[in-house]
């Protein structure tokens, strides 16, 4: 395989965007008949690549070539005659559509003008059956068939336009075990063909199970390329996470220097799962307990969060509460539960950004008494100021507008809104993402005192160091499945990433 | 093989058709006559013309509201040329329809590339239209041109000594030509891929700025001819004709089949939507009694009907996950 050219070679690709360096300096050799993986997590630059090869972005500096000449890739279209075509995770094609159209729309093969149906309908159950081992009536709209099927009449159409590299961005996230093997086998067989993949995934077990090799970034840089069998899944997360395994420090855990009584059970899942989201799991947390979720970009943090508030619907379990005998199925019960939830998405599913501070502190407390008995207004600034001073909220100014404060302290008001219903459980998601590092301590020291006057945490973060300095145990998650609790000593750095990468 | 449910609405809307048509010929005699069935098209051609425009621009996931006021330009400006100015028929005719496709792709054109809702752009579309005629004259104005005048008394006769009019003649031939466009030409698929996904579409490659202002030239090509063949209807030019009219259209439309989200619905389907409306104002005609303005009330219900059957449909076609 040395010995073989690469069909697509980027070279020292940069992108900026304003103020952020998306792109630097990164490289990707695709060689024909090859399953290359692109890995990295949250704002590694993988998407951003993949827009530059689809023409979407263009380029900064750096260079591209396909079968050794340099090529120009300035809109979808160019990319797609040079012959890169992409199947998204979202299908991109028109549902009420029939088959053999989406394969030919635009391509129709016609006389005198006139589209032909049957030679369409007949090229595409041919091109199906051939290529893809798919038997489907092509003349039904698409959307009477599953996502699996969809993506791979998405990838027929890709085929057919030009297909040297085919990039499939996440094609397995919204498809199940066995819609995933028959994807896995279609794409053994374009191997076979010659057709070059780029295969963008967060499972491992996936990346491993198809990959002949893999290109990992990590905040916009190349790490580097590698075959995949002569990585281990440990090396993989630590290139990804950027951690080499001896320079590991054993941070004192925050927690466990400062011990305390926990108390007794307050909230339990049983056997809780929702298909695509996390596989049934069980996980109590007691009172005055923080219980952190570690686990890569994709391996069902979130979904373990948003179950716990009610914001999803589990397929499977419960989740009850053993004290008071109370169940959670939705939001509302979950806020008259005392649960409260503070997201990642701080910008689109938290703030309110022409409010005030204060506006923003008393939404959930206004709403919990109810729209008919009004928080005067001395009491809403009683309150603001109070929690201004305690979570040290800069500037100070109860009326200055939440979208002008930095990301840190909005964070901060966002707490002060939650912890103003007085909850017995906060589940925080990523509550620390993008804020400086004093901010960052704030919360964390803040988190630790509030469990110590007997509040629960879910505590979420991509950050391992964190999760490990305020939990008293954590849940490890890889791949949707809940695999590992740990605690006390066994909660090191290095034993809790070999959790995460398995195998 | 059972019925594909892609055809329900339509089936649902001739059934209706054949339901309504049968019902009046048991009630009234002289109801059932080959006759009865042609007066439903040459009474209804321009409603016809109109809709197969409509039926463009709401499967490309659009809405055009300017298309009554068109009409009534349209003939305003036939009359005032051909009576006060005496410019030729013959002339006049093709710079109307002219007039109706350039106004139409400019409101396309508006709604592509300023990104805005076609539903304000054809809302503007329509007041700037109706304005217009008043510009003109506020009065009506009466055509007596010979080449109208033919054209409206011109009888086609068909076997029974029915007949049909040009102007329904007219209307077949648009019918005929857009069920083409729609099914078998690349323009056609593109306006239903429009209608389906306008980002996938574009994603597809598929040249969705020029269809998207073809679908408003083609309407407004289609209300112009309307206009034009309101006139041999009406024999005169006025700036009161069709108003209100884009609604019948929109109603027409809909009760034939067609999705007002775009992407699903046939050109046949509103054809006998045209058909249902102008059955209803037979049988009403034909009762005596009725006022006109139940013909309203029947086209409202069908409507609500219609909308939720297709709610119906689309909530229940099977997109799982």
């Amino acid at each position: 395989m040395s010995t073989q050219k690469p069909i697509l070679q980027m070279t020292k690709i940069h992108k900026r965007f304003p103020g952020v360096k998306a792109l630097s300096d990164v490289n990707l050799r695709l060689f024909p008949g090859e399953v290359h993986a692109l890995m990295g997590e949250n704002g590694a630059g993988k998407s951003t690549l993949i827009k530059v090869l689809t023409g979407v972005y263009s380029i900064d500096e750096g260079r591209v070539e396909m079968e050794g000449m340099p090529i120009t890739l300035h809109s979808p279209l160019e990319s797609q005659a040079a012959g890169i075509s992409t199947v998204y995770q979202e299908v991109n094609l028109c549902p009420n559509l029939t088959v053999a159209e989406n394969i030919f729309i635009g391509r129709e093969p016609r006389r005198f003008g006139r589209i032909l149906w049957k030679e369409m309908n007949r090229r595409a159950a041919e091109l199906l059956s051939e290529r893809m081992n798919l038997q489907i009536d092509v003349t039904r709209p698409l959307h009477t068939y599953s996502v699996a099927v969809q993506q791979l009449v998405a990838i027929a159409r890709a085929l057919n336009i030009s297909a040297k590299v085919l990039i499939l961005d996440e094609p397995t996230s919204s498809l199940d075990q066995k819609e995933v093997e028959q994807l896995f086998r279609i794409m053994r067989k374009l191997k076979q063909d010659g057709l070059s993949i780029l295969f963008v995934t967060h499972f491992l077990d996936q990346m491993y199970e198809i990959s002949d090799r893999v290109t990992i970034l990590r905040g916009g840089e190349f790490v580097g390329e590698y075959m995949a069998e002569e990585l281990t899944r440990l090396e993989l997360v630590m290139k990804m996470i950027g951690k080499e395994l001896h320079l590991l420090e054993e941070l004192p855990s925050l927690a466990e220097a400062d011990q305390h009584t926990l108390g007794g059970e307050w909230i339990r899942a049983e056997g809780l799962g929702r298909k695509g989201g996390i596989e049934p799991f069980d996980l109590a947390i007691r009172q005055g307990e923080v219980v952190g979720l570690a686990g890569l970009l994709g391996s069902g943090r979130t979904e373990t969060a948003r179950l716990f508030f009610g914001a999803d619907k589990p397929d499977s379990g419960r989740l009850t509460l053993p004290e008071s005998a109370g169940t959670v199925r939705s939001p509302r019960e979950a806020i008259r539960r005392r649960i409260a939830f503070c997201s990642e998405n701080r910008k689109t599913e938290g703030i309110i950004g022409d409010l005030t501070v204060r506006e923003n502190i008393i939404l959930v407390l206004q709403a919990k008494y109810g729209a008919f008995k009004a928080i005067s207004r001395k009491r809403q600034e009683e309150i603001a100021g109070e929690y201004i001073r305690m979570l040290n909220i800069n500037p100070p100014n109860p009326d200055h507008l939440i979208k002008n404060l930095s990301g840190g302290n909005q964070q901060k008001v966002l707490l002060a809104r939650w912890l103003l219903t007085e909850p017995q459980l906060l589940i925080l998601d990523e509550p620390t993402r993008g804020i400086d590092i004093g901010a960052k301590a704030e919360i964390q020291k803040l988190v630790l005192s509030l469990s110590r006057q007997g509040m629960s945490f879910l505590f979420i973060s991509s950050e391992l160091e964190e999760v490990l300095r305020v939990s008293d145990r954590i849940a490890v998650l890889r791949d949707r499945r809940k695999v590992k609790e740990v605690t006390g000593k066994d909660m090191s750095q290095q034993h809790i990433m070999q959790s995460i990468a398995g195998g | 093989m059972s019925l594909n449910r892609k055809y329900i609405p339509i089936v649902v809307t001739i059934l209706l058709f054949l339901v309504m048509f049968a019902a009046g010929s048991f009630r009234y005699t002289g109801f059932f006559s080959l006759q009865v069935l042609m007066n439903l098209l040459v009474d209804n051609a321009f409603l016809l013309v109109t809709a197969v425009g409509m039926s463009f621009v709401i499967l490309s996931g659009g809405i055009d509201l300017s298309v009554g006021s068109v009409i009534a330009l349209s003939t305003m400006i036939s009359a005032s040329l051909v009576q006060q100015l005496g410019w030729p028929p013959l002339v006049v005719i093709p710079l109307v329809l002219l007039m109706g496709a350039a106004f139409g792709s400019a409101m396309g054109a508006i709604i592509h590339y300023f990104k805005i809702q076609p539903f304000i752009v054809t809302l503007a579309g329509m007041f700037l239209a109706r304005g217009l005629c008043y510009v003109i004259s506020i009065d009506t104005i009466t055509i007596d041109h010979p080449f109208y005048t033919a054209v409206a008394q011109t009888k086609i006769p068909l076997p029974g000594s029915s007949f049909l009019s040009i102007s329904a003649v007219i209307a077949l031939i648009v019918v005929a030509a857009a069920i083409f466009t729609a099914h078998y030409t690349r323009f056609g698929r593109n306006v239903y891929a429009l209608g389906g996904n306008e980002q996938s579409a574009l994603l597809m490659g598929l040249p969705v700025a020029r269809t998207k202002v073809l679908v408003y030239t083609l309407s407004g090509f289609c209300s112009s001819l309307a206009g034009v063949v309101f006139t041999f209807y009406m024999l005169s030019g006025y700036g009161l004709h069709a108003v209100g009219f884009e609604l019948d259209t929109i109603a027409a439309v809909v009760i034939g089949g067609t999705l007002l989200t775009g992407g699903v619905g046939y050109v046949l389907g509103t054809f006998f939507g045209v058909l249902i409306q102008g059955v209803i104002q037979t049988i009403i005609s034909f009762e005596g009694t009725l006022s006109s303005w139940w013909t309203k009330i029947v086209i409202g219900l069908l409507l609500f009907v219609f909308i939720l059957l297709q709610r119906v449909l689309t909530s229940g076609s099977p997109a799982r996950k």
